[in-house]
């Protein structure tokens, strides 16, 4: 399973503030705290606290300041982009692209540039998908972009599109048929990730509706996640599936193992 | 048409151990011994990297096995003599080390004491130079006992001790922590035990750079295939990424090989088995060729047609 820490995100009010400051410490703290949890990638948000690269390269400066951990740089602009990732001082993953064509070329011939990987959501002109087949064409769009680009299936990470269980609840089991689907695509097959928050918005329940569907999907076979990663029990959930789903090998000790 | 690219790709690498200290770094060996290392699985050379071939640890033990006599015979006299046996491995029957199990020390037995024991492992290492694996007599007990003064005897050796168990860990630990020698981590052809025992090592500030799995063997027609499965499984999951089964493996091929009705007795016993004096080095040797192909980097052997036959397929085979 790759983790993907969320935290440092404008969408959250410290990060916001740290970064209209220039507050350095706020970051750190979250790089540092994410890493020891044991995140694979650190996600990089600067949403619409800043629309300057500069701001954006200062994020990742800090975060590199005092951790090694891949960055995930949540951004669509290209011009933004092409600066973050000149930083990167390991190949980070992009999120993200959509299948439509346009933002297809803006953004994945920088990831392939860059040895990066992409996050590549199921979605085009027509907004998001409500059927299993719309997700397909658009997986399919997609992956053969990132074919011709040579950005090789272990460098790119589907996301099916969680919708917020309360208003969608139809669209739940039509994600999980669609990643069922994505995993056959290519062998080996590639990524499938998914932001989990937004399936429990608005919702009075949100933890518990994290954990049962994060550890659903990963029985259709999501094998990445953008998630809290200090929220013990919801990781305690994932490695637990992942050990239902035979991706790793049971010891007694399994949970400490892993926080090792 | 291009044909496609089938090759596995690993993206990980099994730890490299090396056993044995020369002068230079502390110890008396003439050499010292390196396995693990891959990122590939046995003999695909053309998918991944072998940097160290598998090596062969000749059988030696303080007090003669129970063997059939073919076996003791092909050995010859030296066999009751620890030194001079170990000598004979290396110099006749050409193993890259020796392994000492120190069966004597079993309280059933001969019940040897520890510091006769310690004596054995002084007497080896003053016969060979190649590096040494010391393991005591499976009662776990005696063997905190025998194991700390042979750890002890042994020290600045850098030598492969064990073993180390899931209800038995603590005092092999600290002696190889104290003494500097690398550990053989034990399990019961249990692959979750396995894990288990190299968190618990782990856990215990033990490096899992310096750690030997062993699920223990089984001879053929006696769950070859159970560990088999398991060697392979373990390799598998080191290579794709799980640091705590990237271990390099051990297999007593020879200890186990010559327990079993097939490679014991003979023709009167086993009427159209064929002559034992073949077919007992055939098993070990069947045996060992297995293990190798399951991802066995060090095998433990004893007779010297099956340590011949197996030193030509791996030299073969990598």
């Amino acid at each position: 399973m790759i983790f993907i820490g969320e935290r440092i995100n404008a969408g959250f009010k410290d990060v916001r503030a740290a970064i209209v400051n220039h507050d350095g410490d706020v970051i750190k703290e979250w790089a540092v705290k994410q890493t020891a949890a044991k995140a694979d990638y650190l996600e990089v948000a600067i949403g619409t606290a800043s629309n300057k690269p500069e701001d954006l390269c200062w994020m990742i400066e800090m975060v590199q300041s005092v951790c090694d951990t891949p960055i995930s740089i949540d951004i669509n602009k290209p011009v933004l982009l092409k600066e973050a990732i000149k930083i990167c001082k390991k190949p980070p993953l992009v999120n993200s692209t959509t299948a439509i064509e346009e933002k297809m070329n803006e953004i994945m011939p920088i990831v392939a540039e860059y040895n990066a990987s992409v996050i590549g959501l199921v979605m085009d002109e027509e907004g998001s998908p409500k059927t299993v087949d719309k997700r397909i064409e658009s997986a399919g769009k997609i992956m053969a972009k990132a074919m011709d680009l040579g950005i090789t299936p272990d460098r790119l990470f589907l996301d099916p599109i969680i919708m917020p269980l309360k208003f969608m609840q139809d669209q739940h089991k039509v994600v999980m048929n669609a990643v069922s689907q994505f995993t056959l695509f290519s062998d080996p097959p590639c990524h499938i990730v998914c932001g989990l928050t937004n399936a429990s918005n608005g919702a009075v329940h949100k933890k518990l509706i994290n954990r049962v569907l994060v550890a659903m999907l990963i029985a259709h076979g999501l094998d990445a996640v953008i998630l809290d990663v200090l929220d013990e029990e919801l990781v305690n959930t994932i490695l637990t599936a992942d050990l239902i789903m035979n991706r790793s090998i049971y010891a007694d000790s399994y949970l400490e193992a892993f926080r090792k | 048409m291009q044909l496609p690219d089938v090759n596995e790709k690993w993206t990980h690498r099994i730890n490299t151990v090396t056993i044995g200290a020369t002068k230079e770094q502390g110890g008396t060996r003439g050499k010292t011994i390196t396995v693990g290392g891959q990122t590939t699985l046995p003999s695909l050379t053309f998918e991944g990297a072998t940097p160290n071939k598998p090596v062969i640890a000749g059988y030696v033990a303080d007090t003669p096995p129970d063997w059939p006599d073919t076996l003791k015979n092909a050995i010859g006299k030296e066999i009751n003599s620890p030194a001079e046996w170990a000598r004979k491995c290396v110099e006749t029957f050409g193993v890259d080390m020796i392994n000492l199990s120190l069966i004597g020390a079993d309280p059933s037995g001969k019940n040897s004491t520890p510091a006769e024991c310690a004596r054995v492992v002084e007497s080896v290492l003053k016969a060979v130079d190649v590096p040494l694996i010391i393991r005591g007599c499976n009662d776990e007990e005696k063997d905190n006992l025998v194991l700390l003064e042979c750890s002890q005897a042994s020290r600045g050796e850098n030598c492969l001790i064990g073993s180390a168990k899931e209800k038995n860990y603590r005092t092999v630990v600290a002696i190889c922590k104290a003494d500097k020698h690398k550990i053989i981590a034990e399990a019961p052809v249990d692959i979750n035990i396995g894990k288990q025992v190299n968190i618990l090592l782990q856990d215990s500030g033990f490096d899992l750079n310096d750690v030997v799995m062993f699920q223990t063997t089984a001879a053929l027609g006696y769950g070859l295939d159970y560990v088999y499965t398991i060697l392979e499984r373990a390799r598998t999951t080191g290579i794709k990424g799980d640091k705590l089964m990237a271990m390099p493996q051990l297999c007593d091929v020879g200890g186990e090989t010559w327990r079993v009705k097939e490679a014991v007795a003979d023709e009167d016993v086993l009427p159209g088995w064929g002559s034992l004096q073949k077919r007992g080095p055939m098993w070990e040797a069947a045996c060992a060729a297995a293990y190798l192909q399951a991802g066995a980097d060090i095998l433990i052997m004893a007779h010297p047609a099956a340590i011949a036959t197996i030193k030509m397929l791996i030299q073969r085979l990598s």
